[in-house]
């Protein structure tokens, strides 16, 4: 230690360690290795395997966990089954104290947490300290307050059942409390695997259950790699899986669901833009750099990982950032003067250090902090590539470290086109000091968290959650609580009915006979863009009556109607834009229209099988829904929710923009219309593949569109084989979200289509929805699956 | 607003700067910088400034968070505070008896058992000024006599500064007279609240033109500015006619120093300092009472500004009760035990 002289000439920091020896004394206490926590006791791997926790500031081994195998997820899926009946069944004021119990015993063991989770993830001791564990003990205290509501505030609505949920390393104990505290609140019972890197504070967290009392088997902890999760998420006992990790891992999960029925949320990647205006506050916005990009080692999924300057202050702002950069500290996470830890692994330093090298080698030039790094451990400088090209790689894949990429842009227009170019679309950071400017560039960028002059605030009162290829569901909030409860409505489907799926025949039909003079023939089309079109490959099938009756013919369409369909939508923004007011006027107009024609699409279900009355009521009953959204279309508000003292919190209702819409077989007009109208009511443009068995009332009805002012692409009929248009529609990387409302046999194919863009697919039974109910055949919940919460975040003071 | 490569325009100022050329003024340490020569008005560099409150909020709140001092630095570093401190009575009922103890403290404000146990027995520490009222100067230098201690004190109308230029001027050039090697002014708020920059820049450079080789101390009120935007133009203004150092408060107002206020006038000053590569001082006063108080501005300045703002030649804190807080976390460093303020001198 240097004497008093010495310093008083360094001023240097010197070292502030804090103590670990309670955490190292738990560690030593579990020495012979941790186990999984199932059905309220503490369980050994069925097969006795283990593997090794590392702490990555050091290089050592931490402890020695359990080793999940199929055998471990089948155990705790069973605790969980059978702890679900009671668990989901006490009184929210129960549950709640259970969860506020928890949130009190957090804030508790709070340093021991902080400590262990740093030693654990090698992030700095201030950010667990002062960021991840006060934010986990504030999710469950937000969660102990839904339970006590969602009875009277949210009715109707129950627990989805066992819960598999699956958590990534960068925020360990924080992630498990934003899948665990909602999931608890709605009654459901959970299994959670940890990530293989960091199971240490969730093996904590097991202990805090058990030391409040946690009735067995309501949450269960299993630990172990990709495998042990591939198993849960396999698990057929399991009714929802909630992911949060990569876009690539999040791909696999959606296939491997695919079909099952389970309920999904994942939150994935992202490539998030931090955009400085010119009349940003430029040192402000340099600390917001800080806090995006080097906190938690950009280790963060809505890390604003490009930085986008406005081109005249490009050279003021980065020579301030280089400045800023050379301040940071880089060391032991145990440190409290620290500002960066440790890479998670050296798996991820190598991938870091590896796309890294790729910048240099595509011709980035790279700026990194000459700071001193630890001989020992995973550590890697800030930096930043300057310069850098939408199209070098860098500058596209998701780092995952602490490296931005840096460029310019002119106009506030090519700020937006710059931060959207991207298949990602978690957050987003917008820096002026201009309201007007930030809000609109705010409006226009596709992400689901948006910070105005900040960056990276989290609360449990606001959602959190991912546009695109970042994945979709929400976290926190009440859309974050949505996602673990189910309409009730949802759970009282009529029984399945069995069917046989309709081949479309191209050939000519014989079955028409009547000596009659023919009335004129009609040619039903698609309707795409606004116009009537004849499909692509020139083939018509014709459509027959119960009896065999032949009825006309429609159009086989095909995968480049598709692609034309989605091509017009993709252009009719317009419709996205538009005030609800203007929207509704529009629907009312349709409702008048088909009023106008009631007796005509009456004769049209009448003809393909239904009774008189049937017939009529239908048609009266599509009036009725049509006024019903446009009802709604100026009233599905947004919220703002409580977070901060002077952070206006906002969380609107954003439409996805193009829907794919694969209509029910039963009630041919009606259904059609309950999956049209609330998607463009907000503001959708909408591709509808309607019932093959029935699509003449389909092709009837673009007459009302053409007639009612519904701008050209914003709703498009494409008729056919409806699985293989469906799978178009779910593999088009343009079509933002599906509602399939198709028999459940059928979901399989589109979901794993799904894939691709990672879109939302809605599966609604089609043939067990009673499409004349107004309980289960319209609904906000309709609404819910129409858009998507875009949070932003306004600080607001002078 | 301009590049930085706009060269900055040097204003003629009296001579002075590293020599001291009156010889009835103590024997002061002298800087190693060239004092702030001042520039002309260059509206440029402020007028489209940008301060987003919650943003400088944050980087403040944070940063107690990101950087602590302990045992031997944390030692080193109250020293150090203490060296920075300017040790201050403005009070009404000031005697030059108050002044003569105040002077004695500031000579030795470590008992001598601290020091040693310090290890500073060879340069015992002593404080960086003692401020007063002009008409305290004359007792102030007569008790600081061969201490290399300066005296600085408040003028200009403080704590308003609302009475007429000539007078100002006039009290400035009398606590010179009286040997003050240091002068506090306060600026003009309401030119601030009324943007008059230019006849805030004149006023300015009269007074540092009255200070003569006295360092001029800009006191910016900032408690009565308000908005952030305008304690940066005021510092902007306040640098550019020629201060020393700028200072937040007079200790006076309704709400005195607070780190958002420090952080925009540290980087009003980097951002000075970019353009001309003048270095000014910066001296936060009113509120600070704490030892951590001081670490916290310490590190601000460690920072923000880099290891050549925590000297007292470009940091002064401006205390009078913090020296007894320091003085009782130092004897605990050495004893290991919690000290009784009543074991220490009265400053």
């Amino acid at each position: 230690m240097p004497t008093v002289k010495e310093i008083l000439n360094t001023m240097e920091y010197g070292p502030a360690p804090e103590a670990d020896s309670p955490v190292r004394e738990w560690l030593e206490h579990h020495r012979d290795g941790f186990r999984h926590y199932i059905g309220g006791a503490f369980v050994q791997s069925s097969e006795g395997g283990t593997f090794r926790v590392m702490n990555p500031a050091r290089d050592e081994p931490l402890a020695s966990v359990a080793e999940g195998t199929t055998r471990d997820i089948d155990a705790a899926v069973s605790a969980a089954t059978s702890a679900f009946p009671a668990w989901s069944t006490l009184p929210g004021h129960a549950r709640a104290r259970y969860l506020y119990a928890i949130a009190r015993h957090i804030q508790k063991r709070e340093r021991f947490l902080s400590v262990l989770e740093t030693l654990d993830n090698g992030k700095p001791i201030r950010e667990t300290r002062d960021i991840d564990i006060p934010l986990v003990a504030r999710h469950f205290y937000h969660h102990a307050g839904w339970a006590e509501l969602i009875e009277t505030d949210i009715p109707d609505h129950g627990p989805v059942g066992v819960c598999g949920q699956i958590i990534p390393w960068n925020f360990p104990l924080l992630m498990l409390a934003w899948k665990i505290a909602p999931a608890l609140a709605a009654g459901n019972t959970v299994v959670l695997k940890p990530a293989e890197y960091t199971p240490l504070t969730a093996l904590a967290f097991a202990e805090i259950c058990s030391e409040v009392g946690l009735p067995p088997g309501v949450v269960n902890i299993v630990t172990g790699d990709g495998a042990t999760g591939a198993a849960l998420v396999a698990h057929a006992g399991v009714s929802k899986i909630a992911f949060t990790g990569s876009t690539e891992v999040g791909r696999i999960i959606r296939k491997a669901t695919a079909g099952s029925g389970k309920k999904l949320s994942l939150e994935l990647g992202g490539k998030s833009p931090f955009i400085v205006f010119e009349d940003a506050d430029l040192d402000g916005a340099v600390e917001g750099v800080v806090d995006a990009i080097f906190f938690n080692q950009g280790q963060v999924c809505c890390a604003g990982s490009r930085l986008l300057i406005q081109e005249g202050i490009s050279d003021r702002f980065l020579d301030k950032l280089r400045r800023r950069m050379a301040t940071l500290r880089v060391g032991d996470p145990l440190d409290k003067s620290i500002d960066m830890g440790a890479i998670v692994d050296p798996a991820q330093l190598a991938r870091i250090e590896s796309l890294v090298q790729q910048g240099v080698t595509e011709g980035g030039t790279l700026w990194q902090s000459d700071c001193e790094l630890p001989a020992r451990g995973s550590f890697y400088p800030p930096s930043v590539f300057v310069n850098a090209e939408p199209a070098s790689t860098i500058a596209e894949v998701e780092i995952f470290g602490p490296v931005a990429v840096a460029m310019t842009f002119r106009t506030p227009e090519e700020a937006v086109q710059l931060a959207n170019n991207t298949r990602f679309g978690l957050a987003a950071s917008v820096w002026s000091e201009n309201i007007d400017l930030a809000l609109d560039t705010a409006s226009q960028i596709k992400a689901g968290v948006l910070w105005i002059n900040s960056t990276n605030l989290f609360d449990a009162a606001a959602g959190f959650g991912g546009y695109r290829e970042s994945g979709f569901g929400r976290e926190g909030g009440r859309e974050g609580l949505l996602e673990y409860l189910v309409p009730m409505i949802e759970k009282s489907l009529l029984p399945a009915a069995p069917r046989t799926v309709a081949k479309l025949d191209a050939s000519p039909h014989s079955g028409l006979k009547t000596a009659k003079l023919p009335e004129i023939d009609r040619t039903a089309k698609l309707y795409i863009g606004g116009k009537q079109a004849r499909p692509d490959g020139g083939y018509s099938w014709t459509v027959t009556a119960p009896d065999g009756t032949a009825l006309g013919e429609a159009g086989i369409g095909n995968r480049k109607d598709i692609r034309n369909a989605v091509e017009t939508a993709v252009k009719a923004k317009g419709w996205s834009g538009q005030a609800g007011h203007n929207r509704a006027q529009v629907l009312y107009f349709m409702a008048e229209n088909l009023s106008a024609r009631a007796g005509e699409f009456a004769d049209r279900l009448r003809s393909s099988g239904h009774s008189g009355e049937a017939a009529a009521n239908e048609v009266e009953a599509t009036i009725r829904r049509i006024f019903y959204y446009a009802a709604w279309a100026d009233k599905f508000d947004g919220r703002v929710h409580a977070t901060r003292s002077r952070h206006l919190t906002i969380g609107l209702h954003e439409p996805f923009g193009v829907i794919g819409l694969v209509c029910p077989d039963e009630a041919p007009l009606l259904g059609m219309i309950s999956l049209i109208l609330p998607a463009i009511a907000m503001g959708n443009r909408v591709v509808v593949v309607p019932s093959p068995v029935q699509p003449l009332s389909a092709t009837d009805f673009y007459q009302v569109l053409d007639t009612s002012d519904v701008p050209g692409g914003v709703v498009s009929i494409v008729t056919g084989a409806r699985a293989e248009l469906a799978k178009t529609l779910a593999d088009h990387d343009e079509v933002d979200a599906l509602w399939y409302a198709a028999p459940r046999s059928e979901w399989a194919a589109v979901e794993l289509a799904s894939a691709g863009n990672l879109k939302p697919v809605w599966t609604l039974e089609g043939d067990r929805t009673d499409w004349h109910a107004t309980t289960t055949g319209q609904g906000p919940r309709f609404l819910r699956h129409a858009t998507q919460l875009k949070t932003i975040w306004v600080p607001y003071g002078e | 607003m301009k590049t930085h490569a706009a060269k900055p325009d040097l204003k003629t100022h009296p001579p002075g700067g590293d020599q001291a050329t009156k010889t009835s003024l103590p024997a002061v340490t002298r800087p190693t910088h060239p004092r702030n020569a001042g520039t002309e008005l260059h509206m440029d560099w402020f007028e489209t400034v940008q301060v987003n409150l919650s943003a400088t909020e944050r980087r403040t709140a944070t940063l107690g968070g990101r950087r602590t001092v302990k045992k031997t630095y944390q030692a080193a570093w109250l020293v150090k505070a203490l060296q920075c401190i300017d040790l201050t009575t403005l009070a009404g009922d000031d005697t030059p008896g108050r002044v003569h103890r105040l002077a004695a403290k500031a000579r030795r404000p470590l008992r001598a058992d601290i020091v040693e146990a310090l290890g500073l027995s060879d340069t015992p520490p002593k404080v960086g000024a003692v401020c007063v009222y002009p008409t305290m100067v004359a007792p102030a230098v007569n008790a600081l006599e061969g201490s290399g201690i300066p005296v600085a004190s408040v003028a200009t109308g403080f704590p308003t500064g609302l009475t007429p230029l000539p007078q100002r001027l006039a009290e400035i050039r009398y606590a010179v007279d009286m040997g003050a090697g240091e002068i506090d002014i306060v600026i003009n708020r309401a030119q601030v609240l009324r943007q008059e920059w230019t006849a805030l820049y004149d006023e300015i450079c009269a007074m540092r033109e009255a200070c003569g080789n006295a360092h001029l101390k800009a006191i910016l009120g900032t408690g009565d500015l308000r908005t952030l935007r305008n304690v940066y133009k005021a510092s902007m203004v306040a640098m550019m006619a020629g201060a020393d150092f700028i200072k937040t408060s007079t200790g006076k107002e309704e709400v005195n120093a607070t780190l958002p206020v420090s952080l925009v006038m540290l980087r009003a000053l980097r951002d000075y300092g970019d353009r001309t590569g003048m270095k000014v001082g910066f001296k936060p006063a009113g509120g600070i009472r704490t030892a951590k108080d001081a670490m916290s501005w310490l590190i601000l300045m460690k920072e923000e500004l880099g290891r050549e703002w925590l000297e007292p030649d470009l940091f002064r804190i401006g205390a009078s009760a913090m020296l007894a807080d320091i003085e009782r976390q130092l004897e605990h460093f050495v004893t290991g035990r919690y000290a009784s303020a009543s074991h220490h001198a009265l400053a």
